[in-house]
């Protein structure tokens, strides 16, 4: 059973530009559809590229040849067979991975992602969710409300999808009977309620029959709801709900041809703007007003949310990529504290107190993830209490990122409100997440403005504070060298300050241990107390083993631009163990000291340190002075 | 007021260029001169206008090109104010590679191993292109932002998840990423665009009457028939017919199809009431059965 009017349309062969006229106007629908395999997923996508005419008649043979391979449906077409290589990816041993697909009726183009599977399947969802406009939850007639059907409705509805559509499936498998599905619906409804969805709209269906998918079937009279693609193509789209807001534009990219031009590149996030609107730029809170709106079509008298344009101001401010343009009198908020929740995506789990990338519209800034207050079991909903999180877990955690950011809550603008997570090693993407508000303290915490600067504590020193961090494995000589370095900027009559690992374990560090999130805590610590002494004008020296790069990153993104001088020291095992001066490697090897760096700890080597000394050719004396000479200038 | 689907493609086409260019330390646009790539270009031009596109364009040559392809490549960059760089693999030169006598070979030695000399001799780390999720099957899962191993491998199991629009473009020193614009954009939706923005494209497109001759069950068109003679060792036989492409590559592994479809309302006429699917006229996803593109994809093909 096809529905012609999908199928052709007769126009295209009478009058193509009366055909192209009206294609020209059609607006843009995104989706996701939610269902394992046996809901009939499949079928129901490759019957709505079916009837819609996306499926040309070579495919169409490959798939009349192959439906009668290994298709399930006899002699008739297995529509799932035209989005499934699912078996092929999976002998091939390909992730299982999101797909996009297209198709388009007269009114509307379709982007639907497809998230196939149960393995993956919270990272896939989530993905394919943050850029739906609706999800269509597909659910077995036979089978009713289960627990999948709660965990795709939970993801979607964190994702803040609004439109959410329940397709129960297989109608004719349980001969269209109106109390069963009644039933199925008025459980879905107490379910919904439950977890905070509003609405949402049920339509009978059977993807293989092709009841009420394009057509209104017979066979449920006593349904009067649209069918699939009439509510798919009458429901309203996003971008247009993102058009009563107040107007956001993250810069992306300064554009300036030549001295007389400077604009503002940017997609219009929420909102719009016209030529003489007062705007503000976000974190400085600098206001201007729009002296035009650049494109290559001509200037435009008014630029809407989902436009890329470019945008003038009367005055000369300051905004560059990563400021947000916004309503003068509307403006997002500014922050660095935050709640969120987070999806976690990468094998390796969430080290909480490390540092990762945050990438927020066009900001890419530094960000550390505390201990999460809990986890949500998505098939349950319930709150389990978490150390950290792991692939394809979600819970709720705050945030602290290194510098203010300019944000709306999630619920209000997915562009300022959405994010993704890098390694910074690594460089994957780890996670993503959605900022629900910012925390009191960074609202109430402002930095005391003060009138000794940081560059008089400087000058009253002769000498530019810098970090001298030196690291390497246990004996191999970092203490005893830094201890001759600062011997010899003292007599070079200079102001300096040696953090010692030992020392400060027993007083600042104490209540830390030596798990990973202590380790972390324990170098971020140290950080935070050497980047005061700079501030106090001191040459600072840290001798601690610090084995991770990132967590040696973490503090050089703390410090200013060419104030963190890595010092690795560089002593092969077998020396430092020959050493063995305070006995560790042997208790190491002994088994009686777990987690030893070197032994059953990995030390990972620094890639490019500013300074590279090796304690098997020189003395702690002659790697002093190498090291001095490489610092000078110390003014 | 809503935005229509070619206005939110346009955007977010535009979105993406603008990323790469901010994030990115060296971008380049492969151009091939297609349908796709004219459309890739006049997006670019858009997304930076006044500037001109801040990138160059590479083409990476086979040499056997139709004759009016590369007539429209220098005007094109030329008009967009763009530098054209053309890189022809000097190995597949100097061993003759040729489309009859190597078949397979000649799209791996041109294309695959060009494309990586070229990148690899400027030392770009972003490079544009103008492949859609449409096209075939195992483009539908690739991602805009797509990974490349420093040999220029591609890890199917190894590609970042694209949230949102936001895109993840760190990468370490060697590593690359090719970036794709038009994702999202259907066979359809290009060849309306081409018509709302009067893009030149390549007069092959059209129908016009044009040597041709039959070659192993595929019609083809005899552009330069001195050089075809000579590497088939034969003259083909050539019969004069109203043909146009559908898709563009090389001159023997592109086949024509009769049309009588002169203008662009009537090639989408033509598109929309015909019965097969774009790709069928290129030799290239018939090589090895299916998983064919995927192949070619992991080598480090476009």
């Amino acid at each position: 059973m096809t529905d012609p009017i999908y199928k052709t349309d007769a126009l295209i062969a009478e009058d193509i530009d009366a055909y192209l006229e009206k294609h020209q106007h059609k607006t843009m629908l995104r989706f996701i559809t939610c269902g394992s395999v046996d809901d009939g997923k499949s079928t129901l996508i490759g019957r709505l590229l079916y009837d819609s005419k996306m499926i040309f008649e070579d495919q169409l043979e490959a798939l009349s040849n192959d439906s009668k391979k290994v298709g399930t449906q006899g002699q008739e077409i297995d529509f799932a067979l035209l989005v499934d290589g699912l078996a092929a990816e999976r002998e091939q041993g390909i992730t299982i991975d999101v797909a996009y697909r297209f198709f388009s009726t007269e009114n509307r183009k379709f982007i639907v992602a497809d998230c196939p599977g149960h393995e993956q399947y919270t990272r896939n969802m989530v993905t394919g969710a943050s850029t739906a406009d609706l999800a269509c939850i597909l659910i077995d007639a036979r089978k009713g409300v289960l627990v999948q059907t709660k965990r795709h409705s939970f993801l979607c509805h964190q994702l803040g999808i609004k439109n959410l559509v329940l397709a129960v499936n297989k109608m004719d498998l349980i001969d269209y009977d109106q109390q069963k599905y009644d039933a199925i619906i008025a459980d879905y409804k107490e379910f919904a309620e439950s977890i905070g969805i509003e609405s949402f709209t049920a339509i009978p269906i059977s993807g293989l029959a092709g009841d009420n998918i394009t057509s209104r079937s017979e066979k449920t009279a006593w349904y009067d709801g649209p069918t699939l693609m009439e509510h798919l193509e009458a429901v309203e789209v996003r971008s247009d709900a993102n058009l009563g807001k107040p107007f956001r534009m993250p810069v992306q990219w300064v554009n300036r041809p030549n001295l007389d031009f400077r604009g503002f590149s940017g997609l219009i996030a929420t909102g719009s703007v016209k030529p003489g609107d007062k705007v503000r730029s976000l974190p400085s809170g600098k206001t201007s007003t729009v002296k035009s709106i650049v494109t290559m079509d001509g200037d435009l008298d008014e630029a809407i949310a989902g436009q890329s344009v470019t945008v003038t101001l009367e005055d000369e401010i300051d905004c560059s990529r990563g400021d947000v343009l916004a309503a003068a009198d509307s403006p997002p908020e500014v922050a660095d504290q935050f709640e969120s929740t987070i999806v976690w995506m990468d094998e390796e789990p969430l080290v909480v107190g490390r540092a990762y990338w945050m990438k927020l519209g066009t900001q890419m800034v530094s960000v550390t993830v505390a201990e999460p207050k809990y986890e949500i079991n998505v098939n349950t909903m319930e709150h389990l209490a978490a150390k950290t999180l792991e692939l394809n877990s979600i819970g709720v955690s705050e945030i602290t990122t290194d510098k203010q950011i300019v944000f709306d809550p999630y619920g209000e603008n997915r562009a300022l409100g959405g994010f993704i997570l890098i390694d910074k090693i690594t460089n994957r993407t780890v996670g993503a997440g959605m900022l629900h508000f910012s925390l009191r303290r960074a609202q109430n915490v402002h930095w005391q403005a003060v009138d000794i600067t940081r560059d008089d504590h400087a000058a009253m020193k002769n000498q530019r504070p810098r970090v001298l961090w030196f690291t390497g494995l246990s004996g191999s000589g970092k203490s005893t060298i830094a201890n001759e370095v600062e011997k010899k900027l003292a007599i070079m009559n200079r102001h300096t300050f040696l953090l010692d690992g030992d020392n400060v374990r027993h007083g600042l560090n104490k209540d830390l241990g030596f798990t990973e999130s202590d380790r972390i805590e324990n170098i971020r610590r140290i950080g935070e107390v050497a980047k005061l002494m700079t501030d106090a004008g001191l040459i600072v020296l840290t001798a601690f083993i610090s084995p991770f790069r990132a967590d040696r990153q973490l503090v050089r993104d703390m410090m200013g631009e060419g104030e963190f001088i890595e010092i690795h020291v560089d002593t092969p095992l077998e020396v430092a163990e020959a050493r063995d001066v305070k006995g560790l490697y042997k208790k190491a090897r002994a088994g009686e000291l777990k987690n030893f760096t070197g032994i059953d700890s990995p030390y990972e080597e620094p890639e490019e340190p500013e300074i590279r000394v090796n304690t098997v050719a020189m003395s702690p004396e002659e790697a002093a002075d190498y090291i001095i000479k490489q610092i000078l200038p110390l003014k | 007021m809503s935005l229509t689907h070619l206005q939110r493609l346009e955007a977010e086409s535009i979105h993406i260029m603008r990323e790469v260019v901010s994030e990115a330390e060296k971008p380049v646009m492969l151009y091939s001169i297609g349908k796709d790539s004219a459309v890739m270009l006049h997006l670019a031009k858009k997304a930076f206008y006044p500037s001109p596109p801040p990138f160059p364009l590479l083409h990476v040559d086979t040499t056997w090109k139709f004759k009016d392809m590369y007539a429209l490549r220098e005007r094109s960059a030329e008009d967009a104010g763009m530098e054209l760089l053309v890189h022809q693999n000097p190995e597949a030169a100097e061993m003759g590679i040729n489309p009859f006598d190597h078949g397979p070979l000649h799209t791996d030695m041109w294309k695959t191993q060009g494309l990586k000399q070229a990148l690899d001799k400027y030392g770009f780390d972003a490079a544009f292109g103008g492949a859609r999720r449409d096209e075939e099957k195992s483009r539908a899962k690739e991602r805009i932002f797509s990974f490349r191993t420093a040999s220029h491998g591609w890890d199917p199991k190894s590609q970042r998840p694209e949230l949102w629009n936001l895109y993840n473009a760190k990468k370490k020193k060697g590593e690359s990423i090719r970036v794709f614009p038009l994702s999202n954009w259907t066979e359809l939706d290009i060849w309306q665009y081409i018509h709302l923005e009067n893009i030149e494209i390549v007069p092959l497109y059209y129908s016009a009457k044009r040597p041709t001759f039959e070659y192993e069950g595929g019609l083809f068109m005899a552009d330069d028939i001195e050089r075809l003679e000579k590497v088939m060792g034969k003259s083909p036989e050539i019969t004069e017919r109203s043909i146009r492409f559908r898709t563009l590559g090389c001159f023997p592994l592109t086949g024509a199809v009769e049309s009588e479809a002169a203008t662009l309302p009537e090639i989408i006429q033509e598109m929309l009431l015909t019965t097969t699917s774009e790709r069928q006229g290129r030799v290239i996803d018939k090589d090895s059965g299916d998983a064919s593109m995927e192949k070619k994809k992991q080598e480090g093909y476009f």
